[in-house]
C-alpha cells in the first residue's frame, strides 16, 4: 500500500465533508470518491474508514461487493457491451468476444496502457437496436463483430492496441 | 411558489392548462434511451432552432418527452393536436416537417408508419397497431409531457390523486387501494393494500416508504422509462402511500446505471418541494412527507427487499431470512413498505379515478394494466402497457408485429432470471400472475423476450445461470455452490462434454436449491432451467447425447459451410465475418475456411440467398474436413 502513497487525498476530503460521519453514508461516499478518482485507491479507502468510523475491512467488503466500484484504475475510454437478455439472443457474446480479442483483455479488464476498459452492462434500454455497444457516451446499435475496430477508432483510447 | 390548499391547487392546475391551450401546436420529440441512441437529441435541437424564429407565427413548441415506447421506429416525433406520428425522423427532415405539416397543414407520407402487410400509411399514432391495443395507466403521461416541466405535469393531471387522498382518511385511502386489487409490479405480485395495512398496524412512530427502482432484470427497462419520463407519478404514489400508512419519510433506490432517472427525479423532488407537495404541511393538510434518492451500487440482489434495505443502511446487500417482515422490521428495523416503481405510479391514478375503475380492467385475480418491455426477436421492439389478460399471441403478433424476419416463433421469456420460457403451444395463454406461474414462468418485473428458432434454449438457461452466478451474494451454500456446480454442468453441455445422467443431476440440484436457499434469488434461480427442461427437453438431449445444437448457436458443436449451388458471390458474408475466415471475390463462389472460423454465425445471418447452412461439427469431422 505504501508503494503508491502518492494519491492526493484532497478530492476525497471534499466528498467526506458533504456527508454525515456514519456507516449509512458509506456507499454514497464511495460512489462520489469513485467518480473523483475513476477508481477506489487504497489510501482513500483508509481515509474513508477513519472518517466514517467504519472498520477498514467493512469498507473493503462494500468496495468489492458492488459492481459500481473498481479497486484498480480504469481506462481512459470505457467500452461497454450490453449483455442483457435481448442483446444476448441477438449476438452480444460474439461482439464481446471480438472486442476482447482485439484489445487483448478479459471482460472487466483494462489494457496495460490504460487506454480502454471493457465492461459488460445489463439492458441499457435500447433493446430495439440490440446488440448494443457503447463507447464512452456513444451508442452503436445493431453492432456487428466485424465492425468493432471501427467503433473503437475515433475514441480517445487509441484503437490500435493489438 | 407554494400551493397552500386544495383550492389553490385547482387554481394552479387551471392556469397551467390555460397556458398549454394557448399553444397552437406542440412537437413532441421522444427522448427515451432508444431514440436518443438513434439521434433524437439532434432532431429536438433542429426543431427548437427552426421554430424559435417563427414561434410567434405558428405558436408551436418543441417538447423533449420520455419514451413513447415504439423504440423500433425511432426517433419518433408526434405533432399535437393532430396526433400525427412521424417515425425515423432525421434532423434534415425537420425543415420539411415545419414547412409542410406545421405551416402548410399537409402530411409527409414518407415519414408515416407503414403497415407492413397492407403497405398502408397510417397518420394518427393511436391508429398504429402498436399503440391501438394498449391501455396506459402507470405510463399515462409519458410521451405527452416534458418530464422536467412541473406545470406540464400538473396540467396533465399529476397530483390530482394526492389532492383526493388528502381529503380522505388514511383508512379510506387503504380501502380504495384494496378495491383496486392492485398487486406489486416488481415481482411476486403481493397485494399492495395488504402490505400497506400490515405496516399501518405495525407499532412505531417512525416508518418508511421505499421505492424499488433497482430494475435488475437484464431485459427490462420499464421502471427506467417511468422514472425518466414521468418522475412525478412516482412521487405522488409515495406521498399517498405515506399518508395511508402514517409514514413521513420516503426513499427511492435507483439503479446505478440510470443517471438520467436520478437527474429527473432529483429535479422533480425539488419542484414538488417548492410547490409544497413534498415537505411540511402538504397542501395545508398538516401532513408532512419528505423524499430523497439513494443510488444503488450495481448488484442484482439489492433488488430483493431485505438486501435493498441493508444497502440503504450502507452495508453489503445480503438478504435476511423471511420470517421477519419488513412491514414490522425493515429499514433500520423500523416498519417499512417497499413497492416497485410501476406500483407507485399506479397509485396516483387509482386515487384519481377510483379503485373500481382500475379493477374493471384485467382478470379475476390480476387487476389493471401491466407494463412490459417487448424485446428480442420481435418486429416492433418497444415499451408497452396493456390490460392484464391479453394473450401472448395478441401481444407478440398484434402489438409486436410478429417474429423478426418472419422466422418461426420458439418461445417467449418472462420474469427475468427468476422466470421461464413459454413455448408456442401456450401462445393463447392470457397474461396474468396466475397463468404465467402455472406455465412455469412468472410475471416478474416486465421483461418479455421473444425467441425464434435461432435461439438455443440450453444457451438461454446457461445465460441466466451465468448471470446469477455472478450476482449471488454468496451468503448461503445452496445458492452460491449450487449455481456454480450447475453452471459447470451447462458449460459441459454446450461444449459437448456432457456426461450421462447430467440432466437428472441438474434436476436434483434444482430441487435442492429451491428448498435450501435463503432468499428468492437462490430459490428461483433454477426456474429458467426447469422451464426449458419442461418444454424443450429434446434440445438438452441433443446437446448431451448427440453433441448437437439444433439452433446452431453453441459454437463448439456447430460449423458453417457455403452451399456452392446457391452462392451468387454477393460478398455479404465476407464483410460480416469478424475473423476473415471467408475468401472469395465478388460474383465468385465464396468459401469458409474452417481453421479460422469461430462459428459465430454472422455470415449465416448476413447471407441474403440462404446459401450458408450450419451443421453439427461432428458431421464435418466425419467427412474429414476439420
Ligand atoms: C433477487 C431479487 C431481485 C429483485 N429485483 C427487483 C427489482 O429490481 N425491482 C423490483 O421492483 N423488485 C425486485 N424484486 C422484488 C422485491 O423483492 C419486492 O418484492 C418488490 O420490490 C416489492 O414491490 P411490489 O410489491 O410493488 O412488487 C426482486 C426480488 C428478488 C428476490
Ligand atoms: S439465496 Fe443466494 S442471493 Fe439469496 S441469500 Fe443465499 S446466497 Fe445470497
Ligand atoms: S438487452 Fe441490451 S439494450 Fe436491452
Amino acid at each position: 500500500m505504501s508503494a503508491s502513497c502518492s494519491v492526493d487525498l484532497t478530492p476525497a476530503e471534499k466528498v467526506l465533508e458533504r456527508y454525515p460521519a456514519e456507516e449509512a453514508s458509506l456507499i454514497q461516499v464511495l460512489q462520489d470518491v469513485h467518480r473523483a478518482y475513476n477508481y477506489l485507491p487504497c489510501e482513500v479507502l483508509v481515509r474513508v474508514a477513519e472518517t466514517l468510523h467504519v472498520p477498514l475491512a467493512k469498507v473493503f467488503s462494500v468496495g468489492t461487493f458492488y459492481k459500481a466500484f473498481s479497486l484498480t484504475p480504469q481506462g481512459r475510454t470505457i467500452v461497454k457491451v450490453c449483455t442483457g437478455t435481448a442483446c444476448h439472443i441477438r449476438g452480444a457474446v460474439q461482439l464481446l468476444d471480438e472486442l476482447c480479442r482485439q484489445l487483448n483483455v478479459e471482460p472487466g479488464g483494462t489494457t496495460p496502457d490504460l487506454g480502454f476498459t471493457v465492461k459488460t452492462v445489463n439492458c441499457v434500454g435500447a433493446c430495439a437496436m440490440a446488440p448494443v455497444l457503447i463507447v464512452d457516451e456513444t451508442y452503436y446499435g445493431n453492432a456487428a463483430a466485424a465492425k468493432v475496430g471501427k467503433y473503437l477508432k475515433g475514441s480517445g483510447g487509441k484503437a490500435d492496441a493489438n | 411558489m407554494r400551493i397552500e390548499s386544495p383550492a389553490a391547487f385547482a387554481e394552479f392546475r387551471k392556469s397551467a392548462q390555460a397556458k398549454l391551450a394557448q399553444r397552437r401546436a406542440e412537437v413532441l420529440v421522444c427522448c427515451g434511451t432508444g431514440c436518443l441512441a438513434n439521434g433524437a437529441a439532434a432532431v429536438a435541437e433542429a426543431f427548437a432552432a427552426t421554430l424559435d424564429g417563427s414561434a410567434t407565427e405558428v405558436k408551436t413548441f418543441t417538447k423533449r418527452t420520455g419514451c413513447h415506447g415504439f423504440c423500433e421506429r425511432g426517433p419518433l416525433v408526434v405533432l399535437r393536436p393532430a396526433g400525427i406520428l412521424y417515425t425515423k425522423v432525421k434532423p434534415r427532415d425537420v425543415k420539411e416537417i415545419v414547412d409542410k405539416t406545421l405551416k402548410g397543414g399537409t402530411v409527409i407520407p414518407r415519414l408515416l408508419y407503414k403497415e407492413p402487410t397492407s403497405g398502408q400509411r397510417i397518420e394518427h399514432y393511436q391508429e398504429v397497431p402498436f399503440y391501438k391495443h394498449q391501455t396506459r395507466v402507470a405510463m399515462r403521461r409519458i410521451g405527452h409531457i416534458d418530464p422536467t416541466d412541473f406545470e406540464d405535469a400538473i396540467a396533465h393531471g399529476a397530483y390530482g390523486g394526492l389532492v383526493k387522498a388528502l381529503g380522505m382518511t388514511p383508512e379510506e385511502v387503504l380501502r380504495e387501494v384494496e378495491i383496486s386489487g392492485l398487486r406489486g409490479r416488481g415481482g411476486a405480485g403481493f397485494s399492495t393494500a395488504r402490505k400497506w395495512r400490515s405496516c399501518r398496524n405495525a407499532k412505531g412512530e417512525r416508518k418508511f416508504v421505499l421505492c424499488n427502482g433497482d430494475e435488475g432484470d437484464p431485459g427490462a427497462f420499464k421502471d427506467r422509462s417511468i422514472m425518466e419520463g414521468d418522475p412525478h407519478s412516482v412521487l405522488e404514489g409515495m406521498i399517498i402511500g405515506g399518508w395511508a400508512i402514517g409514514a413521513h419519510e420516503g426513499i427511492i433506490y435507483v439503479r446505478d446505471e440510470y443517471p438520467l432517472a436520478v437527474v429527473n427525479l432529483t429535479l422533480a423532488i425539488q419542484q414538488a418541494r417548492d410547490a409544497g407537495l413534498v415537505g411540511q404541511n402538504i397542501l395545508g393538510s398538516g401532513f408532512a412527507f419528505d423524499i430523497r434518492i439513494s443510488r444503488g451500487g450495481g448488484a442484482f440482489v439489492c433488488g430483493e427487499s431485505s438486501a435493498l434495505m441493508r444497502s440503504l443502511e450502507g452495508k453489503v446487500g445480503e438478504p435476511r431470512a423471511k420470517y421477519v417482515h419488513a412491514t414490522d422490521r425493515g429499514l433500520y428495523d423500523l416498519p417499512t413498505v417497499l413497492n416497485n416503481v410501476e406500483t407507485w405510479a399506479d397509485v396516483g391514478a387509482i386515487l384519481e379515478h377510483g379503485g373500481a375503475w382500475f379493477a374493471a380492467m384485467g382478470t379475476t385475480k390480476s387487476k389493471g394494466t401491466k407494463a412490459f418491455s417487448l424485446v428480442g426477436k420481435v418486429k416492433n421492439t418497444g415499451l408497452i402497457e396493456l390490460p392484464m389478460g391479453m394473450t401472448l399471441r395478441q401481444i407478440i403478433y398484434d402489438i409486436g408485429g410478429g417474429v423478426l424476419n418472419d422466422r418461426p416463433f420458439k418461445a417467449v421469456q418472462t420474469g427475468g432470471p427468476s422466470g421461464g420460457c413459454v413455448p408456442e403451444a401456450l401462445l393463447d395463454l392470457p397474461v396474468d400472475y396466475e397463468k404465467l406461474t402455472e406455465a412455469g414462468s412468472m410475471m416478474g418485473s416486465g421483461g418479455m423476450i421473444v425467441m425464434d428458432d435461432r435461439t438455443c434454449m440450453v444457451d438461454v438457461a446457461r445465460y441466466f445461470l451465468k448471470f446469477l452466478t455472478e450476482e449471488s451474494c454468496g451468503k448461503c451454500v445452496p445458492c452460491r455452490e449450487g449455481l456454480h456446480q450447475m453452471l459447470a454442468m451447462f458449460d459441459d453441455l454446450v461444449a459437448g462434454r456432457g456426461k450421462p445422467g447430467d440432466i437428472e443431476r441438474i434436476e436434483r440440484l434444482s430441487r435442492g436449491m429451491q428448498l435450501g436457499s435463503l432468499c428468492e434469488l437462490g430459490k428461483s434461480a433454477p426456474n429458467p432451467v426447469i422451464s426449458t427442461l419442461r418444454y424443450f427437453r429434446d434440445e438438452y438431449v441433443a446437446h448431451l447425447e448427440r453433441r448437437e445444437c439444433p439452433a446452431g448457436i453453441c459454437r463448439d458443436l456447430t460449423t458453417y459451410e457455403i452451399m456452392p449451388e446457391t452462392c451468387d458471390g454477393c460478398h455479404a458474408c465476407f464483410k460480416a465475418c469478424p475473423v476473415e475466415a471467408i475468401t472469395g471475390k465478388v460474383k465468385e463462389l465464396h468459401v469458409i475456411h474452417q481453421d479460422k472460423c469461430i462459428a459465430c454465425g454472422a455470415c449465416y445471418d448476413a447471407c441474403p440467398t440462404q446459401a450458408i447452412r450450419f451443421l453439427p461439427k461432428h458431421q464435418l469431422a466425419a467427412r474429414g474436413v476439420a
